[in-house]
């Protein structure tokens, strides 16, 4: 019998900047990404598409595609053999466009062919005769049509209050990309049997396999979603792309059939953020103190539907920011029109707004000669208060006085313009000292985390131990964010061990762990592990009458009472499936608890501007974010100046720029995304305060930072050049010319 | 796809001169082959040829780098070269590749019209010379003959002293030009503008310069009258990357403040 020399402590738990398993391979080149995937005798998928925004097909010739050797598969709408349609808040987009085409780039047929170079010819050769008709393509007219998605009504509080102090503003944001460095591929490999299995691009798996079932009429048995290796997401992979279209090629030709997006396709093949209209009126009293805020949000939500209600549900929900006021008016319309399809992106609907209120609030500063920190501080939410725009009391904790006070604290900490070599224009050389000014702008935000509105939001995860140590099972996607690294430190600080790690199984084996988005998998995938741990750990502890469990096994007092090979032996595992506290629908006035959790953020902004010629330099971006407990420092500092990169990028060039419905910059060449030479240094305080549901009172960290790092950039650009700047990205011509008046 | 590697000038020549397209660093060739806008069945290869990679102060082979002209060449033309691309584009991009392919935004061009260079076309019946504005004829559209081959860039023995080059990108690195210019100034005045991205092919702003060129030390007024007569000679049009009058105001801007960086040169 052995006998115990002491309690080690565990390694690699929470709090712990533990290394990611993937991190390594990833660096060498090692780690399989969905685009490495080959199995013996795949044949390559590629897709044609609409050259137009909105036409009639008037007829498909696959003869051409199908003539050239080498080509297995053309296939078009009257080939599938389900209802062809998904979405993921209801089914409206066709997998293969039937009578009409509705957005440029839409897909048209699909063919398989023994090699990607063959399959992409023998897309071009498909002949497809269209007859164009007038693109919808101007989202106040949708909304004068009445083409809409959801129209949104909140009215909260005496609508007659009235402010002494009034700002009014109309706002734009434009269509961002989430531009993930890993394109939309996948796999699929038929099973002999009528089934598929599909190994494809995701950050919901469970969701994927529900629509291809629907879609292809197939049984939910018959179809199995594996997850990958991805290479970033952004809210691009929540609506399916390629799936169902692989499950079709493979199920048709009974050959495992593989499909990878060029860059140029992935900026078609995807959904993107909404572009924004709002228009916005905020009434205050002498002291700063909202009295009344009335938005009228218009997104565009382009020709399907995807997640354009939750989108507009989310910028109307939080209008009004992290602030108290106790008269609102918000109404929201989600426009349809002949634009790309927009859904999900980081921040979902809560960016745009955050745009126009923290814009809002810094007008309101200067009409009452204020500090704009100062009136964030008068107007700030707390634990207990009321969202202003939804009336649901916050019952978890929400620092928005701590996330200004630390701003307030953190020193400047940069040089003269030009000391460091960086100057607005860079390599370019255009600018000199003489010709900079300097900016500092603030901006806070605020979002839910989670899913919303009564949406049944769930996730399950698997503890089992095994020679290794412990093992997670789950489905939930890991897209670089670092799901593998925090779910195992939860495992191993519950359990008591220290080795631990996470294995992804397919949604045949495990139920649904929801989508990766959201800021919500540390919270609900972490949620299930924390919990499947604990009952676990607290199983085999009652039946060995034992105290403690560690990584040799159970142990009472010093004695060891079975060996970690013989809990292995047995077979313990332990399945959770782990719901966030219930939300709600709202009712006729918008009005209840539709939220879970919240978060909050604040950055400050420093930029050097050259306003003569518009060009911008973000030297730093601060923040302070309400993480509620650190599981893993570093991981949080990787979403946060990630975010912020994400958020510059808006605020000063990521826009994909649109003539009547096509897109004119589907390239990285004309898709400006920061480098690393525009990147701020950021320095950032993590906020803890525990009470959060989510395990050892995390909180979700991933969108915040994008939310309001842009605001803090463009208040950084106003207070440099004296410009009012109602339109995000802002651009030189913005800067260096007259503005455009306002609307 | 057949690649050939020719051992010196005389087989690319020949190979040229049978239909094969050459490629040197491919920053721009793989660019159009990945759109799908070119598909070459037959290339020539000239990274290794020597040939075509020579340097000196009045000649700059065809084949030669970036990262070197960054290190080397003119000062104006070394400026333009640090900003081409990244590293990894400086390192495989020749100034050959830029000036066959003849795109508005080639930012080594302005340089050229600059100081009145010459490019250097050779075939297997012998070379040519063409002055720059012989040369470039619209939007990539160049004098140069499918049989020919760019061997070199040709230049004065006496360039200008004093000589400034600047670009406007939207990005403080690997961006296309919104707006590109050079500006050279002789000891006795003389002034040259040249400006990229603002017209189909890189452009003078003849205008501008004979009105500074007499003005030994320009006043504020003379020095606003100079960009806005940059502004009134470029041809810019509105696209994707920006606007006409953005790009007519910046070629202002940019065009003046390099000449203030000149005339303090020679003040000092
Ligand atoms: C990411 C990226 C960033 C870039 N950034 C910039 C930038 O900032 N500024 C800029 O100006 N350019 C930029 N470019 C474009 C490109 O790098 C330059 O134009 C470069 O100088 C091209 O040279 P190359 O040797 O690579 O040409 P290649 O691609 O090899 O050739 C270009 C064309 O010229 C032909 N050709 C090549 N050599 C000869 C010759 N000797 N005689 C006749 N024809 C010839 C080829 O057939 C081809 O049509 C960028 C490209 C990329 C991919």
């Amino acid at each position: 019998m052995t006998t115990r020399t002491g309690r080690r402590s565990v390694q690699g738990g929470i709090g712990e900047s533990t290394i990611r398993p993937d991190g390594v391979p990833k660096l060498r080149g090692e780690f399989m990404y969905a685009q490495d995937m080959h199995v013996e005798g795949m044949l390559w998928g590629a897709t044609t598409r609409s050259p137009h925004p909105h036409a009639r097909i008037v007829s498909i010739d696959v003869g051409p595609a199908l003539a050239i050797g080498g080509v297995h598969a053309v296939l078009t709408h009257d080939d599938i053999p389900g209802p062809g349609l998904f979405g993921l808040e209801h089914p409206d987009q066709p997998v293969l466009a039937g009578d009409v085409v509705r957005y440029w780039g839409e897909p048209v047929a699909i063919v398989a062919a023994e090699d990607e170079d063959t399959a992409r010819r023998a897309a071009e050769a498909v002949v497809v005769e269209y007859e164009e008709l007038e693109p919808l393509v101007d989202a106040e007219e949708a909304d004068a049509r009445d083409e809409v998605f959801r129209r949104m009504k909140i009215r909260r509080g005496d609508q007659e209050a009235r402010g002494s102090v009034v700002v009014e503003g109309y706002y734009e944001v434009g269509m961002q990309d989430q531009a993930p460095l890993g394109t939309e591929a996948g796999l699929a490999v038929p099973d002999g049997n009528g089934g598929v299995d599909l190994y494809a691009t995701s950050q919901f798996v469970h969701v994927d396999q529900q629509q291809v079932v629907e879609a292809l009429g197939l049984r939910p048995e018959q179809v199995r979603a594996h997850p990958v290796g991805i290479g970033g997401a952004f809210g691009a992979r929540e609506d399916v792309n390629l799936h169902i279209h692989l499950c079709l090629l493979a199920l048709y030709t009974g050959r495992p059939v593989k499909m990878v997006y060029h860059r140029g396709e992935s900026f078609t093949g995807h959904v993107h953020r909404h572009p924004a209209r709002m228009w916005y009126r905020h009434e205050a009293d002498e002291n700063g103190r909202l009295v009344r805020v009335e938005a009228k949000i218009l997104v565009d939500g382009g020709a399907y539907a995807s997640t354009t209600a939750a989108v507009l549900a989310n910028a109307c929900y939080f209008a009004v920011g992290p602030y108290k006021c106790d008269s609102v008016a918000v109404d929201g319309v989600g426009a349809r029109t002949n634009n790309p399809p927009c859904g999900a992106m980081r921040g979902f609907g809560a960016v745009q707004v955050c745009f126009a209120y923290e814009s809002q609030m810094d007008r309101l500063a200067s009409a009452l000669g204020m500090d704009p920190l100062e009136l964030r501080r008068r107007n700030a939410l707390a634990t207990g208060d009321r969202l202003a725009t939804t009336g649901q009391v916050i019952d978890t904790p929400l620092p928005v006085v701590e996330v200004i006070d630390s701003l307030a604290a953190m020193p400047l900490l940069v040089d003269e313009p030009g000391s460091g070599g960086d100057l607005p224009g860079g390599s370019g050389l255009t600018t000199e000292p003489r010709h900079v000014r300097r900016g500092v702008g603030y901006a806070l935000s605020i979002k839910n985390l989670g899913f919303s509105e009564g949406f049944d939001d769930y996730a399950q995860a698997r503890v089992r131990l095994s020679p290794e140590g412990a093992i997670v099972e789950t489905a939930a996607i890991e897209v670089g964010q670092g799901l593998v690294n925090v779910l195992a430190q939860i495992a191993r600080t519950t359990l008591g061990v220290s080795r631990a790690e996470v294995r992804h199984v397919d949604t045949s084996r495990i139920d649904s762990a929801g989508s990766t988005s959201a800021s919500r998998q540390t919270q609900l995938s972490g949620g299930a592990t924390h919990e499947a741990a604990r009952r676990l750990r607290q199983r085999i502890l009652e039946h060995y009458r034992a105290d403690d469990l560690d990584d040799e096994g159970v142990w009472r007092g010093d004695t060891l009472v079975a060996a970690w090979d013989d809990l292995v032996r047995d077979g313990w595992e332990e399945t959770v499936t782990f719901r966030h506290p219930p939300t709600e629908p709202p009712d006729e006035n918008g009005q209840g608890k539709m939220h879970a959790d919240f978060a909050v953020a604040g950055h400050r902004a420093v930029v050097d501007v050259d306003p003569e010629l518009g060009l911008v330099r973000v030297l730093r971006v601060d923040t302070a974010q309400d993480v509620g407990k650190a599981l893993n420092p570093e991981s949080i500092r990787g979403q946060i100046e990630g975010g912020i990169l994400q958020g510059v990028g808006l605020a000063v060039m990521e826009e994909l720029v649109l003539d009547r419905g096509r897109i004119r910059n589907a390239t990285f060449t004309d898709y400006l995304l920061p480098t690393i030479l525009d990147a701020p240094d950021v320095e950032a305080i993590l906020i803890e305060q525990e009470g959060s549901w989510g395990p050892f009172g995390a909180k979700g960290v991933g969108e915040p930072p994008t939310i309001s790092s842009t605001p803090a950039v463009v208040a950084a650009i106003r207070d440099a050049t004296g410009k009012e700047l109602n339109r995000v990205p802002v651009r030189p011509q913005d800067i260096a010319l007259e503005e455009e008046v306002a609307r | 796809m057949e690649v050939i590697h020719p051992r010196n000038l005389e087989e690319a020549l020949a190979a040229v001169a049978d239909g094969m397209t050459p490629l040197a660093g491919g920053t721009d060739l793989m660019v159009e082959v990945n759109y799908g806008q070119k598909r070459p069945e037959r290339v020539v290869a000239l990274r290794r040829l020597a040939d075509i990679a020579d340097f000196s102060p009045t000649r700059i082979g065809a084949g030669v780098r970036w990262r070197r002209i960054e290190k080397e060449g003119p000062r104006a033309l070394a400026q333009a070269a640090r900003t081409v691309g990244s590293p990894q584009i400086r390192n495989a991009g020749t100034i050959g590749g830029n000036v066959a392919t003849a795109s508005p935004a080639g930012d080594g061009l302005p340089f050229l019209a600059a100081v009145d260079a010459s490019i250097e076309l050779t075939s297997g019946s012998g070379s040519r010379l063409l002055r720059w504005d012989e040369y470039f004829v619209g939007v990539k559209q160049t004098a140069r003959r499918s049989d020919e081959l760019v061997t070199a860039i040709v230049l004065a023995d006496d360039l200008p002293e004093r000589q400034e080059f600047a670009k406007v990108g939207v990005r403080n690195a690997m961006v296309i030009s919104t707006v590109c210019c050079v500006v050279t100034r002789r000891e006795d005045g003389a002034t040259t503008v040249a400006l990229g991205s603002v017209a189909p092919t890189p452009m003078r702003a003849r205008r501008a310069e004979e009105m500074i060129s007499s003005e030994r030390s320009p006043s504020e007024a003379t020095l606003a009258e100079f960009a806005r007569l940059v502004s009134e000679e470029v041809a810019p049009i509105t696209d994707h990357r920006s606007t006409e009058e953005y790009r007519r105001h910046a070629a202002g801007v940019l065009a003046r403040r390099l000449l203030e960086r000149c005339l303090r040169r020679e003040a000092a």
